[in-house]
């Protein structure tokens, strides 16, 4: 579920305050910048995407000004500029995964999902874009969900109903439990 | 079998642990530079190694550590170039996920070489597994009292990080490296200053490979001139190939640089020969930026010599009929691949990533993926092909940074080798969105050089 609407204001979690200082610790003093791009990818584990709330944040604890980061995380592309699924599939779409059937596998996943590139399922659990190079070209087709990037190599139709239908049906045994 | 240094242990169980890599003799290079070395011998070491740079422009390691400056009371930094994002390329993922402690025993012996006392492993952001790899190998190497304050005894300290990149092609290149670095986008910088005067916090910098820096360990161990040994020519030691594409068995290979080609592709030892008992049509030999090659070429000089994998043999005959080693992504193409479809590909992808600093650069590649499709969709004109030619001169060598020469020679070298197959494109553009233009003659035998001169 997304945490956050671009109006609400952002508490960061002790837990994530400590990670972030710890971060910063890395580098010299008065080079906190240095600390921004792992301090987004944080951010946006825990928020799904990178709102201006949560922009704005970092920038206050950074001690950065705000365009600063805008500027940053506007330009990377790993950083979602808007809400997305819980789960986004991100299929490499370069020269040699597609020598290996990367186009088949993303029209595959587009049907399946019944959602255009960069769109959100109804239920809010998927969205899937591709993407540049992932340095795996040798286990093509491939692709990758994040937070925490794991990777799902040899994709072949039979793989992506394993791995999309698996993804459904835990989502519905934990909606169970609680 | 082709000597192996950096994955000579790769199959060993638990070779990932700290234990089982100090187990096989890991570490000892670090023992060796800190018991017994001064910065200045491990340079010499390198030197002599004959090292070259493994991210893709093949800059002696040696020679670029003896740059760099050394003013008094500024920090000198190390950085370890983990953006692996060149198209074809995925060495550094294996080396790091696998065998990652002989990345930080690389990391140590390089630092010290330089005189850094902090150094930072940049590695792209989707490689968040590798990253927690990385700092759990770090954490184990700490702990085991080869990182940190006054190690092993020696008063030398040391602390390394690794930093995530936030998916960018761009960060690859090293003044954008440090930029990103630096929390900012990554937009290269105008050269002069070199990173070796002015890099991180405009601080004296190297920037290295993932390869580059693992291969300082059997340096170190068994010597430069050992090393030094191995390979052929100016192409010293081993080198990390990978292998993708339409081949039977894609995945990186350690070679003894000089192999053959053909024994590359073809031989059990390594690729095991074209998936699907196809034919072969095409290689990029060292990741998406350099020179495509038709297979007659790929396989053999114009001279009729066998093509070796080394810097020298893959760049003989220059871009009119040679390409380069570059970051050792090799990428096969059967005979049923486009070469018209793949070269909008690779247009596309250089468009995507540039940081769009430079108007050539920016603007040109967008021109020519839009040329790029037009052809493979059908409504191309004969006129295009020249304009993509014209475009890419262009662009080449009016950047700030080799980005758009990247993105240039694709293209350049897709339209001189397989002219006919683009030309099909706007003559037959029915008939191309239903088949493939085939193997045609690129793998036939090369006719003879006087033939090439008469013509
Ligand atoms: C657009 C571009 C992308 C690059 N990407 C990488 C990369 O992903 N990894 C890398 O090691 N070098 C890359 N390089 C080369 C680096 O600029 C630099 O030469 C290299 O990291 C130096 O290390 P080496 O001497 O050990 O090869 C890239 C260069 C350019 C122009
Ligand atoms: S050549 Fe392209 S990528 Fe390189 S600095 Fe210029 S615009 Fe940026």
């Amino acid at each position: 579920m997304l945490k956050v609407s671009n109006t609400e204001e952002i508490v960061f979690t002790p837990e994530l305050i400590t990670k972030f200082n710890e971060i910063v610790a890395r580098y010299p003093e008065g080079k906190q910048k240095s600390a921004l791009l792992p301090i987004l990818h944080l951010a946006q584990a825990e928020y799904g995407w990178v709102s201006t709330p949560v922009m704005d944040k970092v920038a206050e604890f950074l001690d950065l000004k705000p365009i600063e980061v805008y500027e940053v995380a506007t330009f990377y592309t790993m950083f979602f500029l808007k809400p997305q699924g819980k789960y986004v599939l991100e299929v490499c779409r370069t020269g040699p995964c597609c020598l290996v059937g990367a186009e088949k596998i993303m029209k595959y996943i587009e049907q399946k999902l019944e959602v255009k590139e960069g769109e959100v399922t109804p239920d809010g659990l998927f969205s899937w874009r591709g993407v540049e190079c992932l340095a795996a070209c040798g286990m093509g087709p491939v692709l990758q969900i994040g937070p925490e990037y794991t990777f799902y190599e040899n994709l072949t139709e039979a793989k992506v109903d394993e791995l999309i239908d698996g993804l459904r049906l835990k989502t519905a045994e934990k909606a169970q439990i609680i | 079998m082709g000597r192996k240094l950096l994955l000579e242990n790769i199959n060993v169980p638990g070779i990932n642990t700290f234990d089982v890599y100090r187990q096989k003799g890991g570490y000892r290079a670090v023992e060796k530079v800190l018991k017994g070395m001064s910065p200045e011998d491990v340079v010499e070491e390198v030197k002599k190694s004959g090292l070259r740079g493994r991210g893709g422009a093949g800059f002696p390691t040696g020679m670029k550590w003896s740059f760099l400056a050394k003013p008094e009371g500024k920090p000198r930094y190390l950085v370890c170039n983990g953006d692996e994002s060149e198209p074809g390329t995925f060495k550094d993922r294996y080396l790091m996920t696998y065998i990652p402690h002989l990345l930080i025993e690389g990391m140590i012996v390089s630092s010290f070489a330089l005189g850094a006392n902090t150094s930072y492993i940049y590695v792209r952001g989707e490689m968040m597994p590798q990253i927690r790899i990385l700092e759990k190998a770090i954490a184990e190497a700490r702990n085991a009292g080869f990182l940190g304050k006054n190690i092993l005894g020696s008063g030398y300290d040391l602390e390394l990080y690794v930093q995530p990149g936030g998916g960018a092609y761009i960060c690859g290149e090293e003044t954008a490296l440090i930029e990103s670095l630096e929390g900012k986008r990554g937009n290269p910088r105008i050269k002069p200053p070199f990173p070796a005067i002015s890099g991180l916090y405009n601080c004296p910098t190297v920037v290295n490979n993932v390869e580059s820096i693992a291969a300082t360990v059997p340096i170190i161990n068994d010597g430069g001139d050992e090393y030094a040994k191995l390979g052929i020519g100016r192409s010293t030691g081993t080198k990390l190939i990978s292998a993708s594409g339409n081949l039977n068995k894609p995945g990186v290979y350690e070679i003894e640089l000089g192999v053959p080609v053909e024994e590359f592709i073809y031989s059990d030892e390594y690729c095991g020969g074209i998936a699907n008992g196809k034919r072969l049509k095409a290689v990029v030999a060292g990741g998406s930026s350099v020179p495509i090659l038709p297979a007659n070429l790929i396989l053999k000089t114009l001279n009729g010599e066998n093509r070796l994998m080394s810097y020298e043999s893959l760049a003989d005959g220059g871009f009119a009929s040679g390409t380069m080693l570059g970051s050792g992504g090799f990428v096969a193409f059967d005979e049923d691949q486009c070469i018209v479809r793949n070269t909008w590909n690779y247009a596309r992808f250089y468009h995507h990533e540039s940081c769009g600093q430079c108007s050539p650069c920016r603007e040109g590649t967008g021109w020519m993926e839009k040329v790029l499709h037009r052809l493979e969709y059908g409504h191309g004109k004969l006129s295009d092909i020249d304009l993509l030619v014209d475009v890419s001169k262009k662009i080449e060598g009016n950047t700030i940074c080799p980005l758009g020469d990247a993105a240039a020679w694709p293209v350049a070298s897709a339209i001189r080798h397989f002219r006919d197959e683009f030309e099909w494109h706007v003559s037959r553009p029915e008939e191309a969105m239903d088949r493939n233009y085939g193997l045609a003659h690129y793998a036939d035998p090369l006719p003879k050089p006087e033939a090439v001169a008469a013509n």
